[in-house]
């Protein structure tokens, strides 16, 4: 393998301080190539959004280093885009707006002609007939429906061409039909747009029928655990789901993630589900 | 409830919870609310065992308000306390605004102001009265002074809350878009936080007002809060009223100019849906 595009070497983190401090990451270290769609799973509290926040540089690691094309990150860049699961979008401007937020930033403006507003323009527009959204250009975000706003966030992140694309549960609050719109729609935004995609989930049946690889993370401190290369054809198409390889990788891989959850059964497993909530 | 055959569900009555309201039943309940404490006050009025000195009835004050407005140029006291109503207002507005960015943006400036602002603004704004006059004077400057001190310190502490409570993806979209600070903090903190932070100033526009008759406490010779005071001077009971009425007038006209204000500037907000 040439250069990898990601680099995570040794990198631990530590919240809180003195005898409130908890290990939220040790000793993790992955390389992602370019290109590559990465998917990340585990248990409750074993880090995986802490750790796509770090190579965001949203969250600093207390140890080890994060490489981006060899080079140390130094906080959130342009290159690493970021899609939350909600309450990203800018309710005061306009879909249109939104999407072309980043070229209202310096970054954006340094050293262009403009041909390169021209092809800005341009871009937005082919960004917005990508995500269906052209009928909705002038519309507010509090006016369209959960799927749309992500399809909007996702335009958003890509129109300053990331290199990287980091999505943190995006589909999380979205229900299952429009989920399975999005995984096609973001799978052909990979291969159209080529960005190297690591993406946080809880969903272990997401997280194969995405990703080349899926990376388990486990709790207590968080660590990785194993990692899954998925046994599918680079095309993918929803009737994957029902093969045995798929079916049989994401038995596996729930069975690891109750394992490492440090739960022995699934009457536990429900348990902690009813009394906590939200994943992490 | 079980419905009998034949008959179609009704839709829920005003008196459901959280039940609906139709426009003209909203107004209709509004002048209700005006109306029958006017006529309470007329009926209770117009009675012989109360005195006029004690309560005034409606016309008493209305023709009070007549005579102010023919003979004592009503316009010129509401003019000069509506012009320290809002100069104290908007320095303070224009000193709190920036204050309050810095305070929710930056924890090292939160936790060097907050503190200390929580601590001042319990302070009573009367108490100061002496010390705004040994240090600014007994100008106008003072009565301005009053006022300031009066909403600025709760209004600092309001704005940080609003600039707080912009969501945080927010401001990390902008981070990973190559956002720097200065474009953080203009481009994203402060447009999300501006329906809140417009409402915090309608609101402490109120307690501008509150404090406009303290204010003019102090060697005032004119302005409504003076007014009324002198008029308590002279038991000229429906001025009293007159002064009060107008300052709850000139306030609520104001309150409406802000929520106007407000769906002009923010139209995303008012969406029917």
């Amino acid at each position: 393998m040439s250069t990898p595009k990601i680099s995570i070497q040794q990198v631990g983190k530590l919240f809180g301080e003195g005898s409130h401090q908890v290990e939220a990451l040790k000793d993790v270290s992955l390389d992602i190539a370019d290109n590559e769609f990465v998917t990340f799973v585990g248990a409750s509290g074993c880090g995986k959004s802490t750790l796509l926040r770090i190579i965001g540089g949203l969250e600093y690691h207390s140890a080890g280093e994060v490489l981006v094309d060899g080079r140390s990150i130094m906080g959130p860049g342009a290159d690493r885009a970021m899609v939350f699961q909600h309450y990203s979008l800018y309710p005061w401007l306009r879909v249109m707006e939104n999407i072309k937020f980043s070229r209202r930033l310096k970054h954006g403006r340094e050293n262009i002609s403009e041909a390169d507003v021209e092809a800005a323009s341009g871009r937005a527009d082919a960004l917005l007939a990508l995500m269906g959204l052209t009928a909705a250009a002038n519309a507010w975000p509090n006016q369209l429906s959960g799927g749309m706003q992500q399809r909007v966030a996702i335009a958003r992140a890509l129109m300053g061409r990331p290199q990287i694309l980091l999505m943190d549960e995006p589909f999380g609050a979205l229900d299952a039909q429009t989920r399975e719109v999005m995984h096609d729609l973001i799978l052909h935004v990979h291969r159209l747009e080529k960005p190297t995609l690591a993406f946080v989930t809880h969903d272990v049946e997401e997280a194969i029928y995405l990703a080349d690889r899926v990376v388990l993370m486990a709790p207590r401190p968080g660590r990785i655990d194993t990692i899954y290369k998925v046994p599918l054809p680079a095309e993918r198409e929803q009737d994957m789901k029902h093969t045995p390889e798929f079916l049989g990788l994401k038995k596996e891989i729930l069975a690891r993630i109750r394992e490492t959850s440090g739960m022995k059964t699934d009457q536990d497993m429900l348990d902690q589900l009813n009394l906590g909530g939200a994943a992490g | 409830m079980q419905s009998r055959p034949g008959i179609r569900p009704r839709r829920p009555g005003m008196w459901a919870i959280r039940g609906p309201l139709s426009r003209r039943q909203y107004w209709l309940f509004a002048a209700l609310g005006l109306l029958v404490p006017l006529g309470l006050w007329w009926v209770v009025s117009s009675g012989a065992a109360v005195d006029k000195v004690f309560l005034p009835g409606p016309v008493d004050v209305f023709k009070r308000l007549v005579s102010w407005y023919a003979e004592d140029d009503l316009l010129s006291d509401m003019g000069i306390s509506i012009y320290r109503v809002t100069t104290g207002f908007l320095l303070s507005a224009v000193i709190a605004l920036p204050l309050a960015l810095m305070i929710g943006t930056f924890r090292p400036v939160q936790a060097v102001l907050e503190p200390l602002t929580d601590f001042i603004r319990y302070m009573p704004a009367v108490a100061f009265i002496p010390l705004v006059m040994l240090w600014v004077g007994i100008e106008e400057s003072s009565k301005i002074s009053i006022i300031f001190i009066g909403t600025f310190f709760q209004m600092v502490l309001m704005m940080a809350e609003d600039v707080r409570r912009v969501p945080l993806a927010q401001v990390e979209a902008a981070q990973t878009m190559g956002a720097d600070k200065g474009e953080t903090i203009n481009l994203v903190i402060f447009q999300a936080a501006k329906p809140a932070l417009l409402d915090t100033l309608r609101v402490t526009m109120g307690w501008a007002w509150t404090y406009l008759v303290v204010a003019e406490l102090v060697a005032a010779n004119s302005g409504l809060g003076y007014s009324i005071l002198k008029a308590q001077r002279f038991l000229q009971t429906d001025k009293i009223f007159v002064g009060i009425i107008l300052i709850g007038l000139i306030g609520l006209v104001m309150d409406q100019l802000f929520r106007l204000a407000h769906r002009k500037a923010f139209p995303w907000l008012y969406l029917k849906s």
